[in-house]
């Protein structure tokens, strides 16, 4: 082997450094948030996994599906107002898991709001408003009293009416969905963008009677069109409301009634058609300006009646907010012990090179944190007690690196090398070995990620991320800084503190001995 | 030189060495009696399962001031189902039962709290139908094949087929005896355990990965010589990693060490203390592994080729001629070389004497404020 080699400490150093500062600086950026966002497990909280399966036995359950249950499931969490609540998947088809997650004290409303089938129903349109909140009479001018959440009644009486003209429309709290409505009784409530507010009578149909539901862009049609399907007592119903509704004057005017009917999902209005004729043979379709997206979503939302699968409750999981902070507490009490012994262990066997070990775990620490938190910022990444383990065993998986150098490098020296060559000689060997362990514990890191629900996914996601930094510390701090080192006049007068000290360490190899020939020479042949 | 007593110290100056090779058929012997009682445990004992796998509730009470029998009682009328009770930790109930519906899980962490004076909110609980465990299982399942697969693939590239094979023979070694002791020791096994499990898969690899290197390093072009064998090129391989694989053993354990104390006096059961476990057992399996059973076998392997059998023969052939030539000019301590056996078997061929190293007249290395000048 042997091409001498020509290491640029400084240059790897200042590299290491401009990283080291540039996350240090995207993570603490004052202003922001700097903190590691925790999981569940050690914040407290909520979590319910759901297992989908699909409403039709033997079918398959699509992406499509999948998001739309996701969607629709967020949608009833964030009803429950709190921030930070997290609706994710892992897996696809009929292999997904969805997982439900509400930090905080305990949500027991949670299993019963993301177990319900979603409600879907038409009801005739009333009349609609703009969708800011009107003052009730002249009682507190200063201070507009706002009506939240759903708007309900038995009948159209005065008191609904002020109610709805209350209606804050535009807070997303209340065009976010998620809270179903009752079908039987009258409904104020806003469309899903917030820009209209709407009066609503009785359902005249409910989403079970609804049997198909698909988009088409007609030949000749100007626009995608939706059409419907009703079963007979859907198509009766739509029948007797089409010709009541068709004749009344159009929506928007000021009258009311008026001859619109909305379809309304989980409380909010998704669309509001009006009719233009008398419907009778049990099949509708809905014109408007869709663009292909919208009228596929619209599809789907009358088709499935809004959940798109069954969903059963797996695990439930609820852990206070002091148990999950005694949890991380005792995490990074371990974490803190573990690197101390650690640190000792490296002093104590390798002296000043024990210094560098030190130096590098905390460099590989700060980093990791630092790149915690950037990824907290930017992609939600949350910290989970699994998480907390995977960087607690990554400790000595980070350690083993500088072990492995340090040795070669003694080997090398045994061989009778000079200390700077021992050091870079050392290091070519020693970084082959890192890259190709390293591959395997990224392999594992990887595979794990994708092919794993919840806390397992959390270990994984620390494990690739440490290996990284592992692979970064080695190569741009602990081999330079060692090159640094070994240029030092103390390190080459050899003091049995270096830890590389030639006297203790022979000098000479076991193999070189056995073979009985010059050292030279045996290079020459095995090498 | 003999003021260094310890072992590590004097296996690092290579003043010591073990034929880890010569010796392996006590160590086959060794691991194949451990396999054999894990595998035993596991026929007959099986594994203790958590509810994550059977399906069931679990709820872990801090500061309960109820005993528990009262915990039982309260619970076994409340659900109708059997209840185990346990005290973990200073003060904190656990009670598991069967799995429960949604309603029953809230009635029951009410009543609890009721009875053992702990606030609801600090009981932490979690309820598990019995399909999830299952689907844990098969995920992991089908991430340890995809995993193996692709690390058979990488490591046949990148060094050979007989090291992916010496490889994964260690692996399944490790695998198994940690699950054995999990089934004899009855350890309760969860999803964390799970995860522990899948990390000592890369631990375990990653070890034996460090040793091949070395043997990768030490036997390349070694057809073209006749000094060592490829068993000895692999053995000092070994030994020239050992101080490592125990160094890098200990550092690694410390951490888990301290997880495993403050786990076990501080928070009780939970995921930090399952996976620390199994990461502790795994990770001891696995430097023993990478050690005594992984490089035996690859060299067993590699021995079986001609190449390796013809350069066993070549190597033989000369160190008689050596022995021979030594005998005559009684220059050389031939016991003190340990060549007076010279067979593939001699399980004393590493062991070094120092006048031989002596004898060698090589200028030893001078730190260069010692050296004359000019030189």
């Amino acid at each position: 082997m042997a091409t001498p080699v020509k290491s640029k400490p400084w240059r790897l150093l200042s590299a290491l450094l401009v990283v080291v500062v540039g996350f240090s600086v995207w993570a603490l950026f004052p202003g922001t948030d700097s903190s590691v966002r925790l999981g569940l497990d050690l914040q407290g909280g909520t979590q319910v996994i759901l297992i989908p399966s699909p409403v039709v036995e033997g079918a398959v359950i699509t992406d499509e599906q999948l998001a739309q249950t996701v969607e629709i499931l967020r949608a009833r969490v964030d009803s429950l107002g709190v921030v930070e609540s997290e609706v994710t998947t892992a897996g696809s088809g009929n292999d997904a898991a969805i997982v439900v997650s509400v930090p905080g004290e305990s949500q027991e409303r949670l299993v019963d709001l993301v177990q319900q089938t979603a409600l879907l129903n038409f009801r005739p349109v009333w009349n609609l408003f703009p969708p800011n909140p009107e003052a009730t009479r002249e009682d507190s001018p200063s201070s507009t009293p706002t009506q939240t959440g759903l708007v309900q009644a038995d009948s159209n009486t005065a008191e609904f009416e002020t109610d709805v003209a209350a209606l804050n429309c535009l807070d997303p709290a209340n065009y976010s969905g998620g809270t179903p409505d009752n079908p039987e009784l009258w409904l104020g409530t806003c469309d899903q963008t917030g820009t209209v507010k709407y009066s609503l009578q009785p359902a005249f149909i409910q989403g079970t009677n609804v049997t198909n539901a698909s988009a088409e862009l007609p030949q000749g049609g100007v626009g995608w069109v939706v059409n419907l399907e009703f079963n007979s007592e859907g198509g009766t119903a739509l029948a007797n409301a089409s010709s009541q509704l068709s004749v009344l004057p159009e929506c928007g005017t000021g009258q009311s009634p008026c001859n619109a009917f909305a379809i309304v999902l989980d409380g909010v209005v998704v669309s509001a058609p009006r009719f233009n004729e008398a419907i009778l043979g049990g099949q509708a379709s809905i014109e408007g300006n869709f663009t292909a997206q919208e009228a596929r979503d619209l599809a789907n939302v009358l088709k499935y009646g809004a959940l798109p699968v069954t969903l059963e409750p797996v695990d439930i999981t609820s852990i206070s907010p002091t148990v999950g902070r005694d949890q991380l507490e005792a995490g990074l009490f371990a974490g803190g012990i573990g690197l101390i012994l650690v640190t000792l262990y490296l002093l104590f066997y390798y002296r000043v090179l024990g210094v560098v070990a030190a130096l590098s775990l905390l460099v590989a620490g700060s980093m990791t944190y630092f790149v915690f938190v950037v990824l907290s910022k930017t992609v939600g990444l949350t910290l989970s007690l699994a998480g907390v383990a995977g960087a607690i065993i990554a400790i000595g998986i980070t350690a083993d690196s500088f072990i492995v150098y340090f040795e070669r490098i003694r080997d090398e020296i045994r061989d009778g090398k000079s200390l700077r060559q021992a050091c870079d000689s050392g290091w070519i060997r020693a970084r082959r070995t890192l890259l190709a362990a390293d591959f395997i514990s990224l392999l594992i890191a990887v595979v794990l990620y994708l092919l794993s629900v919840g806390s397992v996914r959390g270990f994984a996601f620390v494990l690739g991320l440490t290996t990284l930094m592992d692979i970064m510390i080695a190569f741009w701090f602990t081999h330079p800084v060692v090159v640094l080192l070994g240029r030092t006049k103390f390190m080459q007068r050899g003091s049995r503190w270096t830890g590389l000290d030639p006297e203790r360490l022979g000098g000479i190899s076991v193999a070189d001995a056995m073979a009985g020939q010059s050292r030279r020479k045996r290079r020459e042949v095995l090498t | 030189m003999s003021k260094m007593g310890s072992i590590g110290q004097r296996l690092y100056r290579g003043d010591i060495s073990y034929n880890f090779i010569a010796r392996k058929k006590f160590w086959y012997a060794l691991s194949a009696i451990l396999l054999l009682i894990s595998i035993g445990g596991l026929l007959f004992r099986g594994l203790n399962f958590g509810i994550e796998f059977t399906g069931g509730a679990d709820y872990s009470i801090p500061n309960a001031t109820c005993s528990v029998e009262q915990a039982r009682s309260t619970s076994e009328s409340l659900t109708g189902a059997q209840t185990i009770v346990t005290e973990t930790g200073a003060g904190t109930i656990r009670v598991q039962t069967e799995t429960l519906t949604p309603d029953q899980s809230e009635e029951l962490a009410a009543v609890l709290s009721n009875s053992c004076g702990t606030s609801a909110d600090q009981i932490k609980f979690q309820v598990v139908g019995p399909t999830w465990g299952a689907e844990i299982s098969r995920k992991a399942l089908q991430g340890l094949g995809v995993f193996l697969i692709l690390v058979t693939l990488f490591m046949t590239i990148y060094f050979e087929w007989r090291m992916a094979v010496a490889a994964m023979v260690a692996l399944a070694h490790d695998m198994i005896i940690t699950v054995g002791i999990y089934s004899l020791t009855g350890l309760e096994v969860t999803p964390a355990t799970v995860i522990g499990f899948l990390t000592i898969l890369g631990y375990s690899l990653y070890d034996t990965v460090v040793v091949f290197d070395k043997v990768k390093e030490n036997t390349r072009g070694i057809t073209g010589q006749s000094i060592l064998t490829y068993d000895e090129a692999a053995n000092l391989a070994v030994n020239q990693t050992v101080v490592r694989s125990i160094n890098t053993s200990i550092v690694a354990l410390l951490p888990i060490v301290a997880i495993i104390i403050v786990g076990a006096y501080v928070l009780g059961a939970g995921t930090l203390l399952d996976l620390a476990v199994a990461l502790g057992i795994g990770m001891v399996v696995g430097t023993y592994s990478s050690i005594f059973l992984a490089t035996p076998v690859l060299a067993q392997l590699k021995s079986a080729t001609p190449e390796m059998k013809s350069l066993a023969t070549r190597v033989n052939a000369r160190r008689s001629q050596v022995v021979k030539k030594a005998a005559e000019s009684g220059v050389l301590n031939v016991e003190g070389l340990g060549l007076d056996a010279p067979s593939l078997d001699s399980k004393d061929v590493l062991m070094v004497s120092e006048t031989a190293v002596i004898e060698r007249n090589q200028p030893r290395r001078q730190p260069r404020s010692k050296r004359k000048k000019g030189s």
